[in-house]
């Protein structure tokens, strides 16, 4: 009977956790691995980001480099004139102006796809939608009241939220629904791996190591099964 | 070579102390699956000295220069995000190992006389090591870090009169600041590592003294003259334990114990490195998301969670409305488990002898300190808060009903020697 009592009590506060999150995100599906989509995703983010939202832990000749830039090509086409390639990547705006224009200075994108995750910023960069009530004319699903306008209505449109809260495309932008996913699974990319540069380099590591654990472990244990013979 | 050798041991008796132990100190021979976890806990005090000690040459304790710093290290270090995964998964495998250890001590009673000061040793670590592990958690000065420790700190202003000078006191500052963070740097790298050291030594010397416990609870040292010799162990022991005790049932630590800790060793570092290589956040348990961005002071994280190791014990701090009872049931809790040698007054130490109440008793509370662990990491809603009162009466039950039955307690026969 206590035994049972004990069972029961141990299985209720995971009933109580089962409330998941408040919104669910679409998957990001995003590749680390596919340099070009990186390339493309730094691309859009220095046209469109990068204005407001600085990178200013990573550099830019680290970010050439993890992405197959030289450093004469990405200093040509991907810099501003004056800056030094090992230079972090920051932008020119005041963070005291930009937080009067915004209602609060727009955050520094390093870490975001680690303080939220990529499929956060894949979701709320597609969430936008017309909100005249809003300074910018638009609102966001994932993040209520933002004060951030939506950059790539041109590429996306805008979309209509209705009573349940499904949005639809009202007014056409540039791009299709679908190459506008694509061009936010690339920015999504980008900024999952400016958020850790390493990532690909720690887990190619960690098959290493752990096959090296694994021959290590075979000849520790038969160490142990020679000495212990005369264990009795 | 040989008289080099002998030169040195006639000024420092190096060779002896190795033969005392290690080479020679008398283990039981039935140490099962529960006795690896104190040698991993060396592995990990080892491994967060060496990490800590490169990461320091990076680090920079300061409120403008730690995060950044924390990314350089990240990025421009070589290594430099191998250190700190090591560093930052190592803090919790620390309490991952520490928490088995403890519990193989509840389950075999080795907290049990003539063990208590061995107990005490051992409970002063885990203290410190929480001490170590708080202050280490401000370092990164990230967002959760900030508000975790306003948290903790914020529970010394609930001492009345003179709570309020102490948390400045504490702080060295109005609010948290790079002042606090400097002398929580400190703290951290320097005085808590030294007085974890000497209380490890202390830890093992007085385990050396004593000699170690073994699954049966039985003792291995015999009364000198009570064992015919073809029934003692065959090994050879140092002069210091066979002149008292004639010896049953042990082998030399080293090689058995080294050679059988090392598979244990091996199998605990691939478990470590599939987390630091594949999964260094720790599903968000091991570094909080909220510490991707920098403290600020102004901004509270959606849901303040202290790491969970801490859980338990902030569960406890939590049920409790008021905020000064709360703190004081809180260090009530640790302060039994200080006291546990003189709750048992059984003298029976293995469960694997002792009465099925006794067994109940431990799983109960096992389960109460999984269940105070995960809600501490949870919201305080109405429904954890009432589970969490039922989980602190079974902590605190535990040790009041072990003080009741165990002193007439009904236990099996103990086998006068260990069953393997």
């Amino acid at each position: 009977m206590r035994k049972l009592i004990v069972t029961i009590l141990a299985c209720v506060p995971f009933l109580a956790f089962a409330a998941g999150p408040t919104m669910p995100l679409d998957k990001a599906n995003n590749d680390l691995s596919d340099k070009e989509s990186l390339k493309r995703g730094f691309e859009a983010y220095l046209q469109n980001c990068l204005g407001c939202h600085s990178l200013q832990y990573q550099r830019y000749n680290r970010t050439f480099r993890d992405l197959g830039i030289s450093d004469e090509e990405g200093k040509e086409k991907y810099m501003p004139t004056g800056k030094n390639v090992g230079d972090h990547i920051q932008n020119a705006m005041p963070k005291k102006d930009a937080a009067a224009w915004f209602g609060t200075a727009p955050p520094d994108l390093t870490l975001i796809a680690r303080l939220k995750s990529p499929d956060y910023i894949y979701t709320y960069m597609r969430s936008f939608y017309q909100d005249p009530e809003r300074p910018f004319g638009v609102n966001n699903k994932v993040f209520k009241d933002v004060g951030m306008p939506h950059v790539l209505q041109g590429l996306q449109g805008l979309q209509t939220i209705d009573e349940h809260g499904e949005l639809t495309p009202a007014t056409g932008g540039q791009m299709s629904p679908e190459e506008y996913d694509e061009y936010i699974r690339d920015l999504t990319n980008f900024l999952e791996y400016v958020g850790e540069p390493n990532k690909l380099e720690r887990e190619q590591m960690g098959y290493y190591v752990i096959g090296f654990l694994l021959i290590l472990l075979v000849f520790s244990y038969l160490l142990k099964k020679e000495y212990w013979r005369d264990v009795h | 070579m040989e008289n080099f050798m002998a030169w040195i041991e006639k000024r420092l008796p190096f060779m002896d102390a190795m033969n005392k132990h290690a080479i020679q100190y008398p283990a039981p021979k039935n140490f099962n699956f529960w006795y690896v976890f104190g040698i991993l806990a060396t592995v990990v005090l080892v491994n967060q000295i060496l990490t800590g000690i490169w990461l320091t040459m990076n680090y920079e304790p300061s409120g403008d220069g730690a995060f950044a710093s924390i990314e350089y290290i990240m990025r421009d270090v070589d290594y430099g995000w191998l250190l700190r995964y090591m560093h930052s998964t190592g803090a919790s495998a620390f309490f991952v190992v520490v928490y088995l250890h403890m519990f193989r001590g509840l389950i075999y009673g080795s907290y049990q006389k003539p063990r208590e000061l061995l107990w005490i040793f051992g409970m002063l670590i885990y203290l410190v090591l929480m001490a170590e592990a708080f202050m280490g958690y401000l370092l990164p000065w990230g967002n959760m870090s900030y508000w975790g420790a306003q948290v903790i700190i914020g529970l010394f202003g609930a001492i009345p009169v003179v709570g309020e000078e102490l948390t400045i006191w504490i702080k060295g500052d109005y609010v948290i600041s790079g002042a606090t963070l400097n002398r929580f740097f400190a703290l951290h790298v320097i005085a808590l590592p030294l007085v974890l050291c000497v209380l490890v030594f202390l830890h093992i010397i007085a385990l050396h003294e004593v000699g170690s416990n073994n699954p049966d609870g039985t003792d291995i040292k015999k009364p000198k003259g009570s064992v015919p010799p073809e029934e003692q162990s065959k090994f050879t022991f140092h002069k210091q334990y066979t002149k008292k005790y004639d010896i049953v049932d042990a082998i030399p630590f080293h090689p058995y114990y080294t050679v059988k800790d090392l598979v244990a060793v091996v199998i605990f570092l691939i478990g470590f490195s599939w987390v630091m290589f594949f999964a260094p956040e720790g599903g968000g348990y091991f570094i909080e998301a909220p510490n991707f961005e920098p403290a600020n002071g102004l901004k509270t994280p959606e849901h303040i969670a202290p790491v969970w190791y801490f859980g338990p014990f902030y569960t406890i701090l939590r049920v409790v409305p008021d905020k000064l009872m709360g703190a004081l049931l809180m260090f009530a809790a640790i302060g039994m488990l200080f006291a546990l040698p003189w709750f048992d007054r059984g003298t029976v130490r293995s469960i694997r002898y002792r009465s099925k109440l006794h067994l109940l008793n431990i799983t109960q509370f096992a389960i109460c300190f999984v269940i105070l662990g995960i809600l501490g990491t949870k919201p305080a809603t109405d429904l954890n808060n009432l589970i969490g009162v039922i989980a602190t009466f079974g902590y605190f039950g535990f040790f009041v009903a072990l003080w009741f039955y165990s002193k007439g307690e009904k236990t099996k026969p103990v086998p006068e020697r260990v069953t393997g």
